[in-house]
């Protein structure tokens, strides 16, 4: 599988993306944010980790703006694979290529550590080859996961089975570490090809990082 | 001309800021305070005469970028 990886000014997740994504064996590629379109044959997308334009104004806000992102839209509205982790999910509710939208969170700290977190709906691409109440160990690192969306739209979210991960300690019972709405940690569009979450599949895919959940997530994405 | 623009969340969404504020104010007995929001404010300098104009292209700077408009709500001041 031929994975892009966007770099803008500010990311800093795009070398441990990469490495974990060829750890499963997929080609890949670090594109930069000026790039007005998606390289020829790329099956998914990645939007990293990091702090785009410095988290300035909001995070996510400016990286919106970046040229690659309209490229990203249009490859998404031909059905490909887009994937944002941390900030990149970050960007991809500025987008609005995600419903919702980012708070701080609740404690206002940056939280950063191992957390919990279970699948909430399979019936999806990226968490194909996980069950429905598996419970992984990822790390989260940010200081703006405080997940909001209206009510309304978050029950149509969840009958369409878009929300897809939520936090929870060791047992699975919830364990919120931000303040999201209903503990959720990451989530998809309504065709399921675009995926959203704040937890890092690529900080956990070896067993020396102290986790190699993160690569039962990604290897959803290859056949 | 200046654009100034506040930005607070919307009423219901929940101010994590404000509320960490307002328990910090309670416990250095302002007790009286029943809520707080916290806001940004943006101050434009524009080279633009025209107010009604002015306010239009702020309002669509605003719609467009300075605000999350899922989140939070906007209110435009110009000052001449």
């Amino acid at each position: 599988m031929r994975v892009a990886i966007v770099r803008f000014p500010g990311t800093n997740c795009e070398f441990d993306t990469e490495y974990a994504f060829n750890r499963i064996g997929c080609k890949t590629e670090i594109i930069w944010h000026k790039l007005e379109d998606i390289p020829k044959g790329t099956e998914l997308v990645v939007i990293p980790g990091g702090f785009s334009y410095g988290d300035y104004l909001r995070s996510g806000a400016i990286a919106r703006f970046s040229p690659i992102m309209k490229a990203v839209k249009e490859f998404a509205d031909r059905g490909g694979y887009v994937l944002g982790i941390c900030n990149g999910f970050q960007i991809l509710l500025e987008s609005h290529l995600l419903p919702g939208a980012m708070k701080r969170n609740e404690n206002l700290h940056f939280v950063s550590k191992f957390q919990y977190i279970k699948v909430l709906s399979n019936e999806n691409r990226f968490l194909s080859k996980l069950q429905k109440g598996d419970i992984l160990n990822i790390p989260i690192a940010h200081a703006e996961g405080n997940y909001f969306v209206e009510k309304d739209r978050l029950k149509k979210m969840y009958d369409k089975g878009q929300i897809i991960l939520q936090y929870c300690d060791k047992e699975g019972n919830i364990d919120n570490p931000n303040g999201s709405v209903d503990a959720i940690a990451g989530i998809c569009n309504e065709n399921k090809n675009v995926f959203g979450l704040m937890p890092h599949p690529e900080r956990a895919c070896e067993k020396v990082l102290g986790s190699e959940d993160g690569i039962k997530m990604i290897k959803g994405f290859i056949d | 001309m200046k654009a100034i623009v506040d930005i607070y969340l919307k009423p219901g969404v929940l101010d994590p800021q404000g509320k960490a504020v307002h328990h910090a104010l309670e416990s250095l007995g302002f007790n009286e305070v029943n809520d707080v929001r916290v806001g940004k404010q943006i101050i434009l300098t524009l080279n633009e005469s025209d107010e009604n104009r002015a306010k239009e292209r702020v309002k669509e700077m605003c719609e467009t970028l300075l605000a999350n408009t899922v989140i939070e709500d906007y209110k435009i001041e110009i000052e001449k």
